[in-house]
């Protein structure tokens, strides 16, 4: 029977949820790196039980922690098995060291002078669709490195910060590449977001991006209605059979491209608030998709107290509440970008966690929620891995 | 042999209990300890402090026999109680963050 794997990065470590395809019942096991912020966990497409998590800290730096057991044990990417035995064993692996190719350069700061690019932390891995050794991690400051060797070293593509970095400007929550989507029809093809840098696509594997912003309005940030890079993009979905399909979430607006994000188009709607932060599709209805809304600017709570996911069966434009089993009243959390996720299983399981500490799982699409687990520290990351 | 403690996340990541014990080349030094520190435990490496430009993490500091080191330069040689191994170098992570 198949079963569900729930990856829950949170502000204070990380967490496995686990059920069978019924996703009534869950055994919960962490915390894993206690006290650390994991900020995303994310296992491979081609061997569930390799599972990459970024672990970080404001004192310690940048870890990158990899299992080959689904979760049971960690290791830096470098070390054997070998290394651990013995009173002498420890682990070898290095696996955070996350340089910028040449000159690190400049980008813009918050009051538009210049200011040098500085690595903090991994927002984001992205492990490849077809070899277990290779991903992808998306950094703040914004760039993004690739393994080759199951995250033993890293190695920035460059290019990326090429397409005009001198013009890209942090945002409130920091300037990172938090989204990457891989074209499971094009490897050559790569699409990133960034707050507040903007969309990229390379067609190349990395080595040259473009900019995907037409269509996208930033008025309030960005002045030149032309302005190629700097808008707020918090997150893009696409559906792995129609990768041409983009869905985003921006700082404002939930906006749609039909051609691998040449151009948007507004598909905000009837939604009451057009802010959020994640976006997802439905895994086996290309067209439906789903949101947060979330109130802005400053305040990141949810409109009315009332936890409301948003579903549009129509790709857009047309938007139901989904609120069974969800808080109505009372409830002033957050849903950040990387906290929502989508299973495999036929009746589609949707899953978001919250700054307050749940972790919700609808297995019905959407229609009901219950939360997995209620108290958690603070929730950065929700993935989930579909297991036969 | 010199000892060194340090914080519980980084004990953690190195996979070791209690204080560790290293032999540093002399003269000893700040620099020269972090080097033994980080090329017996990798995983250490970037931790204390950054990579390539070597600098001290901010929310890190280096006491031995009650002074603070973290603000020495990193070729400042240890005091000769750590040398002699009768006390620690500690590494400690600051009091700060939520």
């Amino acid at each position: 029977m198949s079963k569900v794997r729930v990856l829950v990065g949170t502000k204070k470590g990380a967490f496995i949820c686990t059920a069978d395809g019924k996703r009534q019942n869950w055994e919960i096991s962490g915390p894993h790196f206690a006290g650390w912020e994991m900020y995303h966990l994310k296992g491979s497409a081609v061997d569930p039980n390799r599972i990459y998590a970024s672990q970080t800290s404001g004192w310690f730096g940048q870890i990158i922690q990899r299992s080959d057991d689904g979760g049971k044990t960690w290791n830096t990417p470098g070390s054997s098995p070998d290394d651990l035995k013995g009173p002498g064993g420890f682990p070898k692996g290095e696996s955070n060291k996350f340089v910028y190719e040449g000159e690190a350069g400049t980008h813009m700061w918050y009051d538009g002078t210049q200011h040098p690019w500085e690595f903090k932390r991994i927002w984001h891995i992205e492990p490849s669709l077809t070899n277990p050794d290779v991903a992808y991690a998306g950094a703040e400051d914004a760039a993004i490195f690739k393994t080759t060797d199951g995250g033993k070293t890293w190695k920035e593509l460059s290019g990326l910060r090429k397409t005009k970095g001198n013009l890209w400007q942090p945002g409130a929550g920091g300037m990172a590449v938090h989204t990457i989507l891989l074209d499971p029809k094009n490897e050559q093809r790569i699409f990133v977001a960034i707050s507040a840098g903007g969309c990229f696509r390379t067609d190349d594997g990395g080595k040259t991006w473009k900019p995907i912003t037409k269509g996208l309005k930033s008025l309030y940030e960005l002045p030149d209605p032309d302005a190629e890079v700097g808008h707020c993009v918090h997150r893009i979905a696409l559906h792995p059979s129609r990768p041409d399909v983009l869905f985003m979430q921006k700082h404002w607006d939930v906006m749609r491209s039909d051609n691998a994000g040449d151009q948007w188009t507004e598909v905000s709607g009837n939604l009451p608030t057009d802010f959020g932060f994640p976006i997802d599709v439905h895994f086996h209805e290309p067209e439906t998709i789903y949101v947060v809304p979330i109130k802005s600017d400053s305040e990141h709570f949810p409109p009315d107290g009332k936890l409301r996911v948003y579903r549009s069966k129509t790709g857009g434009n047309e938007w139901e509440p989904l609120t069974k089993g969800l808080p109505q009243q009372d409830c002033y959390v957050n849903v950040l970008r990387d906290a929502m996720a989508v299973d495999r299983l036929d009746d589609c399981g949707i899953y978001f966690g919250t700054t307050g500490g749940q972790v919700y799982c609808s297995p019905d699409g959407g229609n009901s929620w219950n939360a997995i687990v209620r108290d958690l520290p603070a929730v950065l990351s929700v993935e989930v891995q579909t297991l036969s | 042999m010199i000892r060194v403690t340090l914080p519980q996340h980084l004990r953690t990541l190195a996979g070791v209990n209690g204080e560790v014990q290293l032999e540093v080349a002399s003269p000893v030094t700040v620099a020269s300890t972090l080097d033994a520190i980080e090329a017996k435990f990798p995983a250490l490496r970037g931790t204390i402090r950054d990579h390539g430009t070597l600098k001290r993490r901010p929310f890190v500091r280096f006491f031995a026999c009650k002074d603070d080191l973290s603000l020495e330069p990193p070729h400042t040689q240890l005091p000769a109680a750590v040398i002699s191994g009768d006390e620690p170098f500690m590494i400690i992570g600051a009091m700060a963050g939520g």
